[in-house]
């Protein structure tokens, strides 16, 4: 096979759908901080897809390096989320995000 | 229908699948485990577009480092399911509504005519490789974002540390290196004034 049968619009449609989905997560769980993150990683997981299709059809390989770095800088972010949320946990007692209304004026 | 596009709608299926079910099963281990199998299938679209490299780092970073954290961290804490999953039918229907119309708007472009005429690149053959072409490519052109992308997880590191990091118990015998340090002569020896011994004096054996 010398060419790939499934169109660019196939691949973006699935990003989208990705995307849309984590979107509607964030609303759902919106106390849940946990769920919040993995929510974020859905949506960097959306981009990310965007990011390679776009790659592998404009044949351009800054595409996926873009997506080195992306998953660079989410795997330091979940690190340093699940490390605050540690922390929040162990001071609060709770990772119910509507709780943490401290800094409310 | 050939059986590449099988191929994809069957991953393209289960991703959206596992990523519906990490937004609305209950556990919070559950989530987790979609989200390693939406990980994985989003790993084998990407093997689909020629990312093979990135498709096997997305599996080991990913699955093997992330993923590990979060279920690390969910099976740590001791949270009430309960309370959290309050609000979860009320926020329901405004939830359905924003990520329909996201999704309704951005498949109205992405559908359009102008990216429906992109046409598919011939495929590379057997004896490409897609790890070699990345890594000469972050190794000349890219090579110093790479560099910062280096600092990022060195910081990311030393901040999840110092995040996380208890305070020892005093009892608890440690090091105190800055004492060590500081410490002078003076602290450790003792210099007595005292007059010299005679031979006679020494002969213990007498």
């Amino acid at each position: 096979m010398a060419q790939s049968m499934i169109p660019l619009t196939h691949f973006l449609v699935i990003g989208a759908i990705l995307f849309s989905v984590s979107v509607a997560g964030i609303f759902l769980n919106r106390k849940n901080m946990l769920i919040i993150l993995m929510c974020i990683e859905l949506m960097l997981l959306a981009v990310n897809i965007n990011f390679i299709a776009f790659s592998h059809f404009n044949q351009d390989m800054g595409g996926q390096v873009f997506v080195f770095f992306i998953l660079t800088v989410a795997a330091a972010e979940a690190a340093i989320g699940l490390a605050i949320l540690v922390v929040l946990f162990r001071n609060r007692g709770t990772i119910n995000v509507q709780e943490l209304d401290e800094m409310k004026g | 229908m050939n059986y590449e596009l099988i191929i994809f709608y069957l991953f393209a299926s289960v991703l959206v699948a596992a990523a519906i079910s990490v937004v609305t099963v209950r556990n919070p281990v559950y989530a987790a485990l979609f989200l390693i199998l939406a990980f994985f299938s989003s790993s084998a679209i990407w093997i689909m577009l020629e990312a093979e490299f990135l498709g096997v780092v997305l599996i080991l970073v990913y699955v093997g480092a992330v993923m590990v954290l979060f279920l690390f961290v969910i099976m740590m804490l001791d949270i009430n399911i309960d309370i959290l999953r309050e609000g979860f039918i009320r926020y329901l229907p405004v939830g359905l509504l924003v990520a329909v119309a996201v999704a309704a708007e951005m498949i109205f472009v992405l559908t359009s005519d102008t990216i429906k005429t992109v046409v598919a690149p011939a495929r590379h053959a057997a004896d490409y490789s897609n790890t070699e072409a990345l890594g000469e490519i972050l190794y000349t052109d890219y090579v110093y974002p790479f560099e910062i992308a280096a600092v990022v997880l060195v910081v990311a590191i030393i901040a999840a540390i110092v995040l996380t990091h208890r305070k020892r118990d005093p009892s608890t015998k440690s090091q105190n290196i800055s004492h060590q340090v500081r410490v002078k002569s003076s602290d450790r020896l003792r210099i007595i004034k005292m007059d010299a011994e005679t031979k006679t004096s020494n002969k213990v054996g007498e």
